[in-house]
């Protein structure tokens, strides 16, 4: 029998109680509980948190082992104080098959420092053409409920319409990267007065807005669900504010980055800030701070995508687009919308554990996540302390690659101890 | 910064005037460019195929002013221009690259021609030694001579001048400030010590 | 310390000014029979060229001749850059060959700017992607100058393929740096998204601009801009009648010109259909002259940058940077403050 006491722990930086772990869950909530048998973790004060849950991370294995494996990939999350992330499907081989999305399953349970639920292509190849076998995926061991063919638009209307409709027969849901591929033909970053100046192709808010009014609308109109993947402008926030009004069975994600970074990064042409969709202005940041605090986007999501460094040590134009997220996520959050006042924990805790895990049909299941500290629950927790700050270290980071744009950075809430079923994967914030 | 000047250690009235004395009054200064101009005409047997070149930016002023007393003097126009030396430099890599001042050549140039220099001060001699190679580039002169207001020594290459207004011994721990009215209101040579910071002796 | 000239927005007015007047003496370099001067004997200039230019590179090999550099021309063709080797390798190479300034062509906007954290010499930039030209715009200046007289008040009208023009960008900040009054003429189309927010005016109406212009700039306008490869959809303009008709400098369009306005084109021309060749070839056209000062031009950005001890012009340091991305300062709490 494994046990661990946190002493002083405040679940949802609420008030401060002892939290007692048996056996892979929670078993006595309350103060001054006894020590014990188990080990004890004086957790002074620190925020607890269910183990957040993340719907949107390249692990890169199966094909990039050089930029991430799912071991590494999984080490940053448990870092980063997740227990569940979503691997995405653009792999090599693609996770088009059940194959695929197997033995990525499999390779999330052998490293365990968390779930890994594989997220399966939408399309064959993600070539947009050909739907892929969805529901195979469902059925297998991987028990897929999510796909996306992320990195690229499922852009054919009737092709996203009966993909829409397919799923519905699984509870799947569509997590689309909404890019109209002919207004971005070559983009580069943000389309605006930054990009006007450093010549870079511009990637135009309406070519995201333009797919997410149009799916919303399919969506409803097939009664299906539809998740918007990396939420970046001012006007889809609007536009999904309209389709949730509606009633429409609708949700979005943002990610951290988009919380702070803008365009104006570009500027030094530095590829560490490129990324797809890229960094918007202020206008856009503020709208999405207000969309996350308000309801509109239901949760946040890393977007993690590690690249290796001749990837990114390269011209603007030829490195690849994306950002390592999965141990600055909660930081980013802390910074962007708890200090500013705009979320509370136990908001935070809805946004990147519960929603998420809920969207992603993790939240049932024989081993649930995201769900409520409470006794009888997984002890799926982590242990932030709020008022530690750390600066981001690009080289002190578990991934395999090192493109944080964050890098310099200092960041409040510091991932202190992460559980995934009562077993530490972290403590003292060092793998455990 | 007139570099030629800069280089020989003479900073125009910057530095520190009120210390310094003059050595030559105005009236000197005048006297002197014009016994200057009376050994040219000598020398030259009549300056009849000299070209007078001024190193900016007092040298060139100076050469005007000899051009002016030699054709007072024998009714002669002498043609006159200036020849910017900085890109022939020796220590250019010891500064941030400075403006360049005009390098003005008379239309018939200066292919078998006198061509005589003129600079406001003669110390290190590197500022001749560039003005050289400057003229070499420039055409192929029958001879070459050197005209100076101030003489203050302290050689640092094997050059001298042909026409000396006024030798002035100096410590290396002394500045020569030339004035002339064109550009500092006034004609007059002070001798002062060195601008702090600043020593006077080291040729640059 | 100041070390690059990556964009004309790098120089401010006494080094935009700095520049003209040094290449007004060294013009006369051109003139004389010993076309050289020694001041950068022992310097090793690096033309590094992505992309063909015969005519920008020839300028700057001219110019580092004339100042006594040795000149090594590094061209992306026949070369281990076409097998791949990253730009990062070739500014090791570079580094390794102790170069002291590397004159950076590519395809990519930005490249000179990432070629400027790798290595230590200076870094001038001959032209990135669509983003900046900046001494094509320190020579199209000098052009005018010495044509007017002076650049602050000329009406500086810029026509043509703007959204990809590296030359309209840097043209832009240097005129409105020294002064000038810059129009921007194109269909809107060929008007990037934020024009708005540039130093200048934009109109879509060439000919209510030309009686106004002490100055008429003609991009060239690439066919590829009807839809690369056939693929009409992603034309700019309907056709290259069509596009010459509205926007071309023609025999007729060049009368309604003032008397004392001149015509420019960066080159190469496309004949007959920005600007008719009876225009190209007129008493207007600074189009020979300004090939002449390309060459004064760069001799000044080169004897500036690397004359002395340390640059006298130009972009401050970026930072050597081999291995790790530079830190960024940490925002304001709670705010967004990109560095």
């Amino acid at each position: 029998m494994t046990s661990y006491l946190l002493r002083d722990v405040r679940p949802y930086g609420e008030a401060a109680v002892d939290v007692r772990l048996v056996d892979g869950r929670i078993a006595e909530i309350g103060t001054g509980l006894g020590d014990g048998d188990g080990r004890v973790l004086d957790g002074a004060g620190a925020v607890l948190l269910p183990g957040l849950v993340d719907l949107h991370t390249h692990l890169r294995e199966p094909g990039r082992e050089d930029a991430e494996t799912v071991e590494t990939g999984t080490l940053a999350a448990a870092l980063g104080g997740f227990t569940a992330v979503h691997a995405m499907a653009n792999t090599d081989p693609v996770a088009d098959t059940a194959g695929v999305v197997e033995q990525v399953w499999r390779l999330g349970r052998e490293a365990g420092h968390c779930d890994v639920a594989p997220v399966g292509a939408v399309t064959v190849g993600l070539g947009g053409e050909q739907m892929a076998e969805l529901g195979t995926m469902a059925d297998s061991a991987a028990r897929v409920r999510v796909f996306s063919d992320d990195g690229h638009c499922v852009s054919d209307a009737s092709l996203m319409r009966r993909a829409l409709e397919y799923v519905k027969a699984f509870d799947g849901v569509i997590a689309q990267h909404a890019q109209e591929p002919r207004l971005t033909v070559g983009a580069q970053m943000n389309e605006g007065v930054t990009s006007s100046m450093l010549g870079l192709t511009g990637w135009p808010a309406v070519a995201e807005e333009a797919i997410i009014a149009r799916d919303c609308l399919l969506a409803a109109h097939v009664d299906s669900r539809l998740h918007v993947c990396h939420v970046s402008t001012a006007g889809s926030v609007e536009l999904l504010r309209w389709a949730k009004g509606k009633g429409w069975n609708v949700t979005a994600e943002v990610t951290p980055h988009h919380l702070l970074l803008t365009d104006d990064l570009a500027r030094s042409y530095d590829p560490v800030f490129k990324v797809n969709p890229p960094l918007r202005s202020q206008t856009d940041v503020d709208a999405l701070r207000e969309g996350l605090a308000d309801g509109t986007i239901d949760c946040v999501a890393t977007d993690h995508a590690p690249h290796a460094l001749e990837d990114k040590e390269a011209e603007w134009g030829a490195a690849l687009p994306g950002m390592t997220g999965l141990e600055t996520a909660l930081g980013i959050v802390a910074l962007t919308m708890v200090e500013t006042g705009r979320l509370t924990w136990r908001q935070v805790a809805e946004r990147m554990s519960s929603t998420p895990a809920r969207i992603g049909r993790l939240d049932d299941g024989p081993q649930p996540q995201g769900r409520p500290i409470a006794v009888g629950e997984p002890a799926n927790l982590c242990l932030v302390d709020p008022a530690s700050t750390w600066t981001v270290d690009p080289r002190a980071t578990a991934s395999r690659s090192r493109n944080t744009p964050f890098a310099g950075r200092e960041l409040p809430a510091r991932v202190v101890a992460t559980f995934l079923r009562g077993r530490p994967t972290v403590l003292d914030g060092k793998p455990a | 910064m007139p570099d030629a000047l800069a280089e020989a250690g003479v900073r125009p009235v910057s530095g520190d005037p009120d210390a310094a004395r003059a050595v030559l009054s105005a009236a000197d200064v005048g006297r002197v460019v014009d016994r200057m101009a009376h050994e040219v005409l000598e020398k030259t047997r009549g300056a009849g195929d000299v070209v007078l070149l001024g190193i900016p930016t007092r040298g060139t002023s100076l050469a005007r002013r000899l051009a002016g007393r030699v054709e007072a003097f024998a009714g002669i126009a002498v043609p006159t221009g200036s020849l910017d030396i900085t890109l022939y430099r020796d220590d250019l890599r010891l500064k941030s690259p400075r403006a360049l001042e005009a390098t003005d050549v008379p239309s018939d140039g200066i292919d078998g021609k006198l061509v005589v220099l003129v600079d406001d001060v003669l110390f290190s001699g590197r500022t001749v030694r560039a003005a050289l190679d400057a003229l070499a580039d420039l055409g192929r002169p029958r001879a070459v001579q050197l005209a100076v207001l101030v003489d203050r020594g302290h050689r640092e290459l094997p050059i001298r001048a042909d026409y000396v207004g006024k030798n002035i011994p100096t410590s290396l721990r002394e500045t020569v400030h030339v004035l002339l009215t064109e550009h500092d209101g006034r004609d007059a040579v002070l001798l002062g010590p060195a601008a702090p910071g600043r020593d006077g002796g080291s040729a640059s | 310390m100041r070390r690059h000239l990556l964009s004309a927005a790098d120089l401010s007015l006494e080094d935009a000014t700095l520049v003209l007047d040094t290449a007004e003496e060294l013009a006369q370099v051109s003139e004389r029979t010993v076309k050289k001067l020694p001041t950068l004997r022992g310097r090793t200039v690096v033309n590094l060229f992505f992309e063909d230019s015969t005519r920008t590179r020839t300028s700057f090999e001219l110019a580092a001749k004339r100042l006594s550099a040795d000149v090594i021309n590094f061209s992306a063709k026949g070369s281990s850059v076409s097998k791949g080797e990253t730009l990062k390798d070739t500014a090791l190479t570079l580094e390794a060959m102790g170069s002291d300034a590397v004159v950076i062509r590519h395809s990519w906007s930005g490249a000179p700017a990432n070629l400027a954290r790798w290595i230590r010499g200076s870094v001038v930039n001959a032209g990135d992607g669509t983003h900046e030209h900046p001494t094509q715009a320190l020579l199209d200046a000098f052009t005018m100058r010495k044509r007017l007289g002076r650049i602050e008040g000329l009406a500086v009208t810029i026509v043509g393929d703007v959204l990809h023009s590296r030359v309209a960008r840097s043209n832009v900040l240097l005129l409105s740096t020294l002064g000038a009054d810059v129009t921007l003429v194109a269909p809107p189309t060929l008007l990037p998204v934020g024009v708005e927010t540039w130093p200048a005016s934009v109109s879509y109406d060439l000919d209510a601009v030309l009686p106004k212009s002490d100055v008429v700039m003609m991009l060239r306008v690439q066919r590829e801009r009807m839809g690369p490869s056939g693929e009409k959809a992603t034309a700019y303009f309907p056709s290259s009648r069509e596009y010459s008709r509205r926007y071309g400098l023609d025999v007729r369009r060049a009368l309604a010109l003032a008397d004392d306005a001149i015509v420019m084109h960066p080159g190469p021309m496309v004949r007959g259909m920005e600007i008719a060749p009876e225009v190209a070839d007129g008493v207007r056209s600074t189009i020979v002259e300004q090939v002449a000062n390309g060459v004064s031009v760069r001799m000044a950005v080169l004897y500036l940058l690397l004359g002395g001890a340390a640059p006298a012009i130009g972009a401050p340091d970026v930072g050597f940077d081999l291995a790790p991305p530079a830190p960024l300062t940490p925002p304001a709490q709670g705010r967004a403050t990109p560095a």
